[in-house]
């Protein structure tokens, strides 16, 4: 299997291309890219990221590993990242982790059977007042409750 | 006790789209901005005594005087990463008001003779940078970016670079790092203050509120700015307070003022009505204060320093009388032991190592020797790394070791062999 940034994404890289002094700086647009393209970035992208900015391959996968943001494997249909810092520990991020498992059989760093969901714990992210918060797809939920939580996980298709 | 400067905008509806910004005074400054001669507004900036507000408090005009300007072209960044534990005060000024910011990086990119702005921002601020993709394309549209603003014979591009989840990439020198697209390794600091440098170029880093301050000192005049806050931290700061408190939010505050009113008038006191126990009062990085300090601490940079602790970015995390301390620092060092970049030996082990013992402590496993060795390797990781990031953890262990030992023994007790 290849990979080839699809036309739109084409697109963006050209115009990014005038937007810095070395192409390298398009490095992590490009992982970026590639991860909303396929849902992860497979080892088929980085070799095509890294022959398009003439680096190594394994230089690539350095920089894929060292953002966690960045997936090196697929993840299930709905991603959610429970914030598990300070300020959400004291405002009652057990109790969510603990719901998602016994009612919803969703587990820290696990994907369901089904491959629906997907449960990443995450460092701070910058929803401290609205703690307990997670990021479900990218978008945040604040105020998180165990009843908010089902209304938010029975309300997807 | 609630003073707006970068915080006047928030209440207006839809004060990020351009037409309503431009209504309420969007934009007003960079008539008068580029009628000054550039270094006239870093002089304006340094005389306001404006400080960094990412964590460091450094003087920004200052810092805007190292840009050679012998050399082309030449950058500022705009420090978006907010990861600092506690903190969520940048993204309130790229949701409510991300032009704001766009006139601040006009402003000082005008002075200080940057080429080309970038806005990095953590990626898991998508929304928010979204809202200011779409600003800074409102921008070009009406030639407030681009080559020849308002027909001032400044140009300016500015671009929107997105982080991939690493909170290292806040501290300046990784953010360039990360920039020209590498991993987000701090850098070795230079012997002599100078510039930061991205691609060989001149850079310089200013947080995201410090830049969204410039417009009002240049529009208003440094006294404007000085009326507010104290000698030493002239101005207002966006504080934030999360935890276990009533009201959690952002308030744009003058420095100066009592934590312990702003706990209880603008937070509304410890939740639930419990009793105070401590607050971090500036992100996890700044050590803990009991709530005896509290009561004695004010909101500026040399109270706060004094008393041991620091300002830091203004994110107050308030812990009521049931809070356990041994687990509170466990949490935070396991985020440290996460986000440690790991170049320095005493960092990448060390943060590893404290977490590991505070497991075993609070497994009940631990003894007196735990103790000691957790300030062992506490004292081993300052000063001798290559940034901030190693020492600023072993000042949150002593904090929390000093201040609530008896907490940390209580575990003993609980040994079961
Ligand atoms: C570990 C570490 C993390 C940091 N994170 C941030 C951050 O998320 N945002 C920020 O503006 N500054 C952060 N800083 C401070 C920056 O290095 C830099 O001083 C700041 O962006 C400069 O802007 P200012 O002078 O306007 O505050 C961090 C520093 C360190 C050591
Ligand atoms: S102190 Fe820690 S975070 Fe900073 S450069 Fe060294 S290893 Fe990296
Ligand atoms: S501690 Fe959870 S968002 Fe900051």
């Amino acid at each position: 299997m290849s990979f080839t940034f699809n036309p739109i994404n084409e697109e963006k890289i050209k115009k990014l291309w005038g937007e810095y002094p070395k192409k390298e700086s398009l490095t992590l647009p490009m992982l970026w890219m590639a991860q909303y393209q396929e849902g992860w970035i497979t080892p088929e992208a980085i070799r095509t990221i890294a022959a398009r900015l003439e680096l190594s391959p394994s230089h690539l996968f350095g920089i894929a590993t060292f953002y966690t943001m960045f997936r090196l494997s697929a993840v299930g249909t709905y991603h959610i990242e429970l914030c598990q810092t300070l300020s959400c520990a004291l405002c009652g991020k057990d109790a969510l982790i603990e719901h998602l498992g016994k009612k919803w059989g969703i587990r820290p760093g696990e994907t369901t059977e089904d491959g629906r969901f997907t449960l990443s714990l995450v460092e701070c992210l910058g929803g401290c007042g609205g703690a307990p918060m997670l990021s479900l797809n990218e978008t945040y939920h604040e105020n998180v409750t165990p009843e908010s939580l089902d209304a938010l996980l029975e309300g997807l298709s | 006790m609630i003073q707006r400067i970068v915080s006047r905008k928030f209440d207006i509806p839809d004060a990020h789209r351009i037409d309503v910004a431009l209504l309420h005074g969007g934009y007003a400054t960079l008539s008068k901005a580029f009628a000054m001669e550039p270094d006239a507004i870093t002089t304006e900036i340094e005389r306001s005594g404006l400080r960094g507000k990412g964590g460091g408090g450094a003087p920004t005009g200052k810092k805007w005087r190292l840009m050679p300007k012998t050399i082309s072209p030449s950058y500022l960044v705009v420090n978006a990463d907010e990861s600092e534990p506690g903190t969520f005060k940048d993204r309130q000024i790229l949701q409510y008001d991300p032009h704001l910011l766009i006139e601040g990086i006009i402003v000082s990119a005008y002075a200080m003779g940057a080429d080309h702005a970038y806005v990095y921002i953590r990626g898991e601020y998508k929304a928010f940078h979204d809202r200011l993709v779409e600003a800074v394309e409102e921008a070009y549209e009406r030639g407030y970016l681009g080559e020849n603003i308002r027909n001032s014979g400044f140009n300016l591009s500015l671009s929107v670079h997105r982080g991939a989840g690493a909170y290292i990439c806040g501290e300046k020198s990784a953010l360039l790092e990360s920039l020209e697209g590498k991993r987000g390794h701090p850098r070795l600091k230079p012997a002599k203050p100078e510039c930061e440098w991205y691609f060989g170029h001149p850079a310089t880093v200013n947080n995201v509120e410090t830049i969204a301050t410039v417009p009002f000192i240049v529009q208003e005049g440094f006294e404007a700015y000085r009326a507010y806050g104290t000698d030493q931290s002239p101005g207002t700061m966006l504080f934030a307070m999360s935890g276990h408190i009533s009201r959690p939010g952002v308030y744009e505050l003058p420095f100066g003022l009592r934590m312990m009113e702003v706990i209880d008038e603008l937070g509304g006191g410890v939740k639930n009505g419990k009793k105070l126990k401590a607050v971090i009062p500036g992100g996890a990085s700044t050590p803990v204060l009991t709530a005896e300090e509290a009561e004695k601490a004010t909101l500026d940079y040399e109270t706060l320093s004094a008393m041991g602790s620091g300002l830091g970015t203004g994110g107050m995390i308030i812990m009521d009388e049931e809070s356990c301390m041994v687990k509170a620092l466990h949490n935070l060092l396991s985020f440290y032991r996460h986000e440690s970049c790991g170049q320095c030996t005493p960092c990448r082990e060390g943060t590893g190592w404290v977490d590991t013992l505070i497991r075993h402590i609070l497994a009940g496993r631990g003894d007196e020797t735990h103790i000691q060795t957790l300030l062992d390797v506490s004292k081993t990781m300052n000063g001798q790394t290559i940034c901030v990031f190693a020492p600023a953890v072993s000042g949150v262990i002593n904090a929390f070791v000093k201040k609530f030992r008896p907490e940390f023994e209580h575990y003993f007790q609980r040994s079961e062999g």
